[in-house]
């Protein structure tokens, strides 16, 4: 193609991290630590203009939005949270490339106030890669709460750069940040960063930089130089493939002439040491920390991470949030449905009214929209209270806690402490706790997290457990406060977790052989929850996601359905038939036909066995309208259902296959149609033995 | 030769020097448990690990296997 090994190198480090812009735009960068609030600030900027989901693992890939200030345009690109710039993990890759050769005009460095001294660790790293650096300082109003005084001004003067104080949760500093930004890609203020010497080899950075710096015009050749004494040998060969051979060997002279101690590992000592030690004489005169004795974060730690409380807490948190979601979603719920069977009637007699032929009514409305209205009116309730409930968790600072408390767990079944946090994701969706694995680096434990992720209850599924469980236990019993189907959603959650951990452990002993890899796990700061940010991401970002996604699925299911349950051959229709052949096999484990293939049919969503199931069984029987919990038990009861037949239909639920958007999400994330299946297999094996053995159970001890 | 997950609860101790290499030493450096740096340790969870420090200002969990690669004083 006429290119050059090394032009196309050069061209595609570039082109990845190339990002397109008009003459009048700016594209900035956004860095920092992970928790100090840098999507907040994100958000603060672009006013909610994000192009990508609110889920963890989503700046693995860089997000993107755009804001106006006076006369420009700007284009902020999320980087990672990263500690450091050595590419320790994937995160500080990506964030390093990009800030190594994207083309971004400034770096916005986000700073966590109350955690300022390890924070100026990544600043003054950044600092040695570019001039246009703004410190951001966020959580300022978290600082003052701690009596943490910063002298902006001392500081910003002693580092060279512009700094801004700021609380981006309510919107303080915001504006000074936009306005700092602008002054800096405008040459207004020319930022002057006060780097950090390293005296035993400056020397040497010097004589290099002046061969280094013809190749590397948009890279500081110090940083370079940097990276030639003490960085990976990755990067090494990528940066010197830029180079000319002459060039190559004259750099190579300087480095033995200089005499130092080349050993990689000590000289990535000194730095990191020198740098701390600026950062400690820096903070030490601008940061004024008046130590409050008592630390509001430690008391609640004594009890949210004690030996005694922390797992006892953790379960009882997980059962309020389930029986407000319960509870509370119940009577929405029936005036939702309540309100669609209304606007049935009236479709109904629309259809009539123009004499439309019944097959059609019953496609379209028997089949497409009572499916619809099934999904809307079970499923929007619970989510709109479980969702807010769960970010309100996160955002609380929670789920690092959970982590940290299940950890041990985690380690004796050689997986990775993280997979913790991936299955809070799960419990969103399945699909989504499979792209957050990629915050895993090892790839075993990586891959032990995405096939495990699927024993989590995604928010596909908690309805029908929710349902079930409140068929059976809260009418049978006439008990309406609901705790025992709390109970048993939350015992489900337990099952499924000791099913993750002993399926990890398996994996682990077999074919992902490995130790766990080593992991470090910050418990950030409590903060206090924006509720309205709260209410935002999980309604905007996760309710009606997943709901949207049900609802595109389960429209065309419900009609297929339909077209199959009246499609007669002999005296049963094809539904019949199905569920007739997979009967024996269905009793086996407790189940019946019916219910084996409604979730055969659900793969496409897990949201739509249950409608499935309800319209197989009305489609053969009579006609009933399943409009509160009580007719729905009869539904079940007539159809041959007992305690048994409710348990493992809720176990089977729980632990079966992945629904189709998870299994594409394995397939893109593991790159293989080996793990794909495997994800499939495990969970169908693990599923049909723990039913097969509760009906034996129950069949040894006569109970059904 | 104290390690770090042999220190007590509550003391605070000086960093002396890491055992571990590659990716967990860069992080560990990240992290500022650099020589000299002063830890103090908070808790243990709730098998006894992982063990919580308070590493520059921030609450790091690290299991045995890592905070034993640390020599502290």
């Amino acid at each position: 193609m006429g290119l050059t090994f090394q032009s196309t190198k050069n061209s595609s480090l570039s082109d990845i991290f190339h990002i397109e812009k008009s003459e009048n735009q700016y594209v900035i960068a956004l860095a920092g630590n992970p928790n100090t609030g840098k999507s907040t600030v994100f958000n603060s900027l672009t006013g909610l203009h994000q192009h990508t989901g609110n889920w963890p693992g989503k700046t693995v890939v860089n997000a993107r939005g755009e804001f106006k200030y006076e006369d420009k345009d700007f284009i902020l690109v999320d980087l990672p949270g990263t500690y450091s710039l050595f590419s320790s993990s994937v995160e500080e890759e990506v964030a390093r490339d990009f800030i190594c050769f994207g083309n971004a005009d400034a770096i916005i460095v986000v700073a966590d106030a109350t955690c300022l001294e390890r924070n100026l660790n990544l600043v003054y790293q950044i600092m040695e890669l570019t001039p246009n650096v703004v410190l951001c300082i966020n959580l300022i109003d978290e600082a003052k709460k701690k009596k943490i005084e910063i002298d902006a001004d001392g500081l910003g003067k002693e580092l060279g750069i512009p700094i801004v104080l700021c609380a981006a949760r309510s919107g303080i500093g915001i504006m000074e940040l936009k306005r700092s930004i602008h002054e800096v890609v405008t040459k207004k203020v020319k930022p002057c960063p006060n780097i950090v010497i390293y005296d035993e080899y400056e020397e040497t950075l010097n004589r290099l930089s002046i061969i280094l710096d013809e190749y590397f015009k948009n890279i500081n050749p110090r940083w370079v130089a940097l990276r030639m004494i003490d960085g990976d040998d990755k990067l090494i060969i990528s940066l010197k493939e830029l180079m000319p051979n002459e060039k190559i060997n004259a750099v190579n002279h300087i480095l033995e002439d200089s005499k130092l101690n080349m050993d990689k590992q000590t000289v990535r000592d000194i730095i990191a040491t020198t740098i701390y030690k600026r950062v400690e004489s820096v903070t030490e005169r601008y940061v004024k920390n008046n130590v409050k004795k008592i630390n509001r974060d430690r008391i609640i730690d004594n009890y949210i991470t004690s030996k005694r409380f922390g797992i006892p807490l953790m379960l009882l948190f997980l059962a309020i949030i389930f029986w407000i979601t319960i509870s509370g979603a119940n009577y929405p719920s029936a005036l939702l449905s309540k309100f669609f069977f209304m606007l049935e009637n009236k479709i109904t007699s629309l259809f009539n009214h123009l004499n439309t032929p019944d097959w059609v009514h019953g496609v379209l409305v028997l089949g497409l929209y009572k499916t619809l209205a099934w999904v809307v009116s079970v499923m929007l309730p619970p989510m709109a209270i479980f969702f807010p409930l769960f970010t309100l968790l996160e955002d609380l600072g929670y789920l690092p806690r959970v982590a940290f408390n299940m950890d041990h767990l985690f380690k004796k079944a050689c997986s990775h402490g993280k997979q913790c946090l991936t299955m809070c994701m799960g419990f969103g969706c399945n699909a989504a706790g499979v792209i957050a694995c990629r915050i895993i680096d090892s790839p075993r434990e990586r891959l032990i997290a995405i096939l495990t992720n699927n024993f989590v209850p995604c928010n596909g599924r908690f309805p029908t457990l929710i349902t079930i469980s409140s068929v059976f236990l809260i009418s049978a019993k006439g008990n309406d406060f609901g705790i025992l189907p709390v109970l048993s959603v939350t015992g489900m959650v337990v099952i499924g977790i000791i099913i993750t951990l002993l399926v990890s452990y398996l994996l682990s002993k077999t074919i992902l052989k490995g130790l766990p890899s080593t992991f470090t796990l910050e418990l950030p700061p409590y903060r206090v929850p924006r509720i309205g940010r709260v209410l935002y991401t999980s309604i905007i970002d996760r309710t009606m996601f997943v709901l949207w996604r049900a609802v595109i699925v389960a429209a065309p299911a419900g009609a297929i359905t339909w077209i199959l349950g009246n499609i007669f051959i002999g005296d049963l229709s094809l539904i019949g038939h199905a569920a007739s052949f997979l009967d024996p096999a269905a009793k086996l484990i407790g189940l019946d036909g019916y219910i084996l293939m409604a979730f055969i049919l659900g793969l496409p969503a897990n949201e739509i066995v249950l409608p499935i199931l309800l319209m197989s069984y009305l489609s053969t029987g009579s006609i009933i309208e399943f409009d509160s919990i009580e007719s729905l038990r009869r539904i079940l009861i007539d159809n041959g259902w007992n305690h048994l037949t409710a348990l493992n239909t809720m176990l089977f639920s729980l632990l079966h296959w992945p629904c189709a958007t998870t299994l594409i999400t394995i397939k893109k994330e593991t790159g293989g149609l080996k793990w794909t299946a495997l994800s499939v297999i495990i969970p169908t094996c693990v599923a049909v033995i723990i039913c097969l053995f509760t009906t034996v159970i129950f069949k040894l001890f006569g109970w059904a | 030769m104290l390690k770090l997950h042999n220190a007590c609860i509550g003391s605070i101790v000086t960093v002396e020097d890491l055992s571990s290499t590659g990716l967990l030493r860069e992080r560990m450096l990240a992290l500022g448990l650099t020589k000299g740096a002063r830890v103090e340790v908070i808790r243990k969870g709730p098998s006894g690990d992982p063990t919580v420090f308070c590493i520059r200002g921030a609450m790091i969990a690290l299991r045995n296997e890592e905070s034993s690669l640390v020599t502290v004083q």
